[in-house]
C-alpha cells in the first residue's frame, strides 16, 4: 500500500487513527463519512468549495522568498507559504469552509467547535456567520485569558464562546467539552473539528481540505525556482497545517518533510507538548496516536507559549509518517520560537503566529547546515496579531 | 468464569430485576472504595460497576468528571482499581464486578496483561466506553479468553442494523444508554426506551441494563419494568460528593436501599 492511499475504510493509518468513541456518536460519524464520500465526488460541491477559497479566503496564498531572513540565517534560501494572508489570518479557514459546506449539505443549522489559540474558533465563527448558522465555540479557560482578542473576534462574529474550566483548562479540555455537546445534540449539530485528529473521518476530511496548501506549493515552487524545495517545514500541534502541506509532497521522495512540535521549556524538562518527540502511542479523543501520558495511561498536562500547539496528542497520520520514516519530527523550545518570531518581524516585516514561529525557528537551525542554493519551504500557517500580548508579557512589557 | 450470567439467571428465577450501582474507584478516598462496595451489596446491589479514573472522561458529565478528578488526586490508577477488587473478593465471592472506564489506561497496561490481572483480581466484566465493537476485534477475544465479559453500549442513535453486530461482540449484558448526552443528564423518557428495547431484544438474547437519567425509586421502578437491570451512576456519585465527612457510606446505603425498593416494586 502506498503512503498516500491511507487511511483504510475504517480510518486506520497502520496502527493509528480509527474510531474510538462512545456508541452514541457512531451513527453520526457513519453519516458524516457517507456524506463526505458523496460530496467529494460531487462536482458542484467541490466547485463551490474552490469558489469560496478563491473569492472569500483569497487563495491561492503566495509563496514569498524571505531574502533578508535567509541572509541572516546564513545558508539555505527560505521561502514562506503565506497562509497568514488568508481571510481570518490562518490556514484554519480552508477546513472550516469545507466542513460548513458539508454541514449545510446535511441540513445542520448549528455548528460547534473547539479552539486553542482561537484561530479555529474565529474561522468557525466566520463561516457560521457567512452561511447563517448558530455557532458555539468551546475554549479552555486558560486560553480564553491568554487569547482575549480572538475571544472578542468570535463574539463580534456572533458566536457564543464557552470557557471550559475542567482538567488543564486548555485545548484538550475544550475538545472533551465539544464532544460532550455533540453527543447531547447529535441530531441538530455539526461538529467542525479544527485539526487533522479525532475519530475517522475527521483526520482524513481535515487533511483533504488542508491539502490545498501543498497542492498550491507544488505548482508555485517550479514557477519561482524551477523545482521543488529540498525541505518542507511546518509546526505540528494537532497537525492540520503540516499534513496539508506534507501530504501532497509525500510522493516527492527527495523533499524532506519536517514537523516541528512545541518543546515548551525543553523536552528534557517534561514541560512541553511534543508527543511525537517524547510520547508513546495511546488512545485519546477518538483515535490512536502518539500521546503525552504517564505510566498509568493518564494524559499529562502540556506546556507551550503557543496555545495552538498546547495539545497532548497529534493527528494519526503524523504518527504513521513518523514510524514509516517519511517525515521527521523535532521540537523547538519557547525561547527559540520567540527569537524566530522577532527575527521575522524585524527582517521581513511579517508578524508570525507563535505556532508558525516554531517552524521558522527550525528553519533557523536547518539553514546553516545546507547550501546557499538549497531551498527550505516554511508553512507560515498564521499571523501573529493575536499573540502580541503573549509576546509583550514574555518580554516583560505590559500593553 | 464471569459471575454475570449466573447472577442474571438467578434473578430471573426469582422474577427480580438487577440493580447495578456505579462508583468511581478512589472517590472520595482510596480507603473508602472497598467498604463502599460492601455497603452497596448489603443495601441491595446485584452487580457493582467500578469506575476506573481517567484524566479525560469524554462521555461523562460534570458529576462523574469531578469524581474522576478526585480519584486521580488520590493517585488511584488502574492497578489500584484491580487491587481494590481483589480486596473486595476476600470476603465477597459472589457479586459480579464490572470495570467501567476509557481505553487508554487499559491500552497502556496492555490488553493481555490487563485481562490476566483483572481475571486474577476477580473482575467479571469490562466496559471501555470508547472502544466500540469495530475497534474491539482482538480485544474482546482476549477478554473472553480470560473469562471477562466484554460489555458494550447501545444508544438511542444506534440503528437497528447495528444492534446485531454489537450483540455478537458482547458478553454479560448489554448496557443501553437511555438518552443522548453524557452521564448525569436528565429527562428520561421510559416510553421511548421501551420502544427501543423491543428492537434490541429482537436481535439480542443477552440481558439488557438501562442507565442514564435514573435518580430515585420512581425512575428506578419505571426502568425496572422494562429492563433486566437498572444502572445508577451520577446520582450515587453526587451523594458521595455532597455527603459531610464521615457520612458518605451511610448516605450511599440509604440511597441504595431506596433505589432497591423502587426496583423491587416493579416485580410486584
Amino acid at each position: 500500500m502506498k503512503l498516500t492511499d491511507l487511511p483504510d475504510s475504517r480510518g486506520h493509518f497502520g496502527p493509528y487513527g480509527g474510531i474510538f468513541v462512545a456508541e452514541t456518536l457512531m451513527a453520526a460519524l457513519d453519516e458524516l463519512r457517507a456524506e463526505y464520500d458523496k460530496a467529494r465526488q460531487d462536482l458542484a460541491f467541490m466547485a463551490e468549495y474552490e469558489y469560496e477559497l478563491k473569492h472569500y479566503v483569497g487563495r491561492p496564498s503566495p509563496v514569498y522568498h524571505a531574502r533578508r531572513l535567509s541572509e541572516a540565517y546564513g545558508g539555505a534560501q527560505i521561502y514562506l507559504k503565506r497562509e497568514d494572508l488568508n481571510h481570518t489570518g490562518a490556514h484554519k479557514i480552508n477546513n472550516t469552509i469545507g466542513q460548513a459546506l458539508l454541514a449545510r449539505r446535511m441540513g445542520k443549522k448549528r455548528v460547534i467547535a473547539e479552539t486553542g489559540a482561537g484561530q479555529h474558533g474565529v474561522a468557525s465563527a466566520t463561516v457560521a456567520a457567512r452561511y447563517g448558522m448558530e455557532c458555539v465555540v468551546y475554549m479552555g479557560a486558560e486560553d480564553v485569558a491568554r487569547q482575549a482578542p480572538n475571544v472578542f473576534r468570535m463574539k463580534l462574529l456572533g458566536a457564543t464562546v464557552v470557557p471550559v474550566s475542567s482538567g488543564s483548562k486548555t485545548l484538550k479540555d475544550a475538545l472533551n467539552e465539544a464532544m460532550r455537546d455533540w453527543v447531547t445534540n447529535v441530531e441538530s449539530t455539526f461538529y467542525i473539528l479544527g485539526t487533522a485528529a479525532g475519530p475517522h473521518p475527521y483526520p482524513m476530511l481535515v487533511r483533504d481540505f488542508q491539502c490545498v496548501i501543498g497542492r498550491e506549493c507544488i505548482q508555485q515552487m517550479p514557477e519561482l525556482i524551477g523545482r521543488q524545495p529540498d525541505a518542507v517545514v511546518a509546526c505540528v500541534g494537532g497537525g492540520s497545517n503540516a499534513i496539508g502541506i506534507f501530504h501532497p509532497y509525500i510522493p516527492y521522495e527527495n523533499v524532506r518533510l519536517i514537523g516541528v512540535e512545541a518543546g515548551g521549556s525543553g523536552v528534557d524538562s517534561g514541560k512541553h507538548a511534543a508527543p511525537l518527540t517524547a510520547g508513546t502511542p495511546g488512545i485519546l479523543h477518538g483515535f490512536r496516536s502518539y500521546l503525552m501520558q504517564d505510566e498509568n495511561g493518564q494524559i499529562i498536562e502540556t506546556h507551550s507559549v503557543s496555545a495552538g500547539l498546547d495539545y497532548p496528542g497529534v493527528g494519526p497520520e503524523h504518527s504513521y509518517l513518523k514510524d514509516a520514516g517519511r517525515a521527521e519530527y523535532v521540537a523547538i523550545n519557547d525561547d527559540e520560537a520567540l527569537a524566530a518570531f522577532h527575527d521575522l518581524c524585524r527582517l521581513e516585516g511579517i508578524i508570525p503566529a507563535l505556532e508558525s514561529s516554531h517552524a521558522v525557528a527550525q528553519a533557523k537551525k536547518l539553514a546553516p547546515t545546507m547550501k546557499k542554493d538549497q531551498i527550505i519551504l516554511v508553512n507560515l500557517s498564521g499571523r501573529g496579531d493575536k499573540d502580541i500580548n503573549t509576546v509583550a508579557k514574555a518580554s516583560g512589557i505590559t500593553l | 468464569m464471569s459471575r454475570i450470567g449466573p447472577t442474571f439467571t438467578a434473578l430471573k428465577a426469582q422474577n427480580r430485576k438487577a440493580l447495578i450501582p456505579f462508583i468511581t474507584a478512589g472517590d472520595p478516598g482510596k480507603g473508602l472504595t472497598v467498604p463502599l462496595m460492601h455497603t452497596l451489596v448489603e443495601a441491595g446491589a446485584d452487580i457493582i460497576e467500578l469506575g476506573v479514573p481517567f484524566s479525560d472522561p469524554m462521555a461523562d458529565g460534570p458529576v462523574i468528571q469531578r469524581a474522576s478528578e478526585r480519584a486521580l488526586a488520590n493517585k488511584v490508577g488502574l492497578k489500584d482499581v484491580l487491587a481494590m477488587t481483589a480486596e473486595f473478593r476476600k470476603t465477597n465471592t459472589t457479586t459480579p464486578v464490572v470495570l467501567m472506564g476509557y481505553a487508554n489506561p487499559v491500552e497502556r497496561m496492555g490488553y493481555e496483561a490487563f485481562a490476566q490481572a483483572a481475571s486474577a483480581a476477580g473482575v467479571d466484566g469490562v466496559l471501555t466506553v470508547d472502544i466500540p465493537p469495530e475497534e474491539s476485534v482482538g480485544v474482546a477475544d482476549v477478554f473472553k479468553a480470560h473469562g471477562l465479559d466484554p460489555i458494550f453500549l447501545l444508544s438511542p442513535t444506534t440503528p437497528e442494523s447495528r444492534i446485531e453486530q454489537v450483540a455478537a461482540a458482547a458478553g454479560g449484558f448489554i448496557y443501553y444508554v437511555s438518552l443522548k448526552g453524557v452521564t448525569g443528564s436528565a429527562n428520561l423518557d421510559t416510553e421511548e426506551v421501551a420502544k427501543k428495547l423491543a428492537l434490541v431484544r429482537k436481535h439480542c438474547s443477552l440481558p439488557v441494563g438501562v442507565g442514564f437519567g435514573i435518580r430515585d425509586a420512581a425512575t428506578a421502578e419505571a426502568v425496572a419494568r422494562i429492563a433486566d437491570a437498572v444502572v445508577v451512576g451520577s446520582r450515587i456519585v453526587n451523594e458521595i460528593e455532597t455527603a459531610p465527612e464521615g457520612e458518605c457510606v451511610k448516605r450511599v446505603q440509604a440511597l441504595l436501599q431506596d433505589l432497591r425498593r423502587g426496583v423491587d416494586a416493579a416485580s410486584k
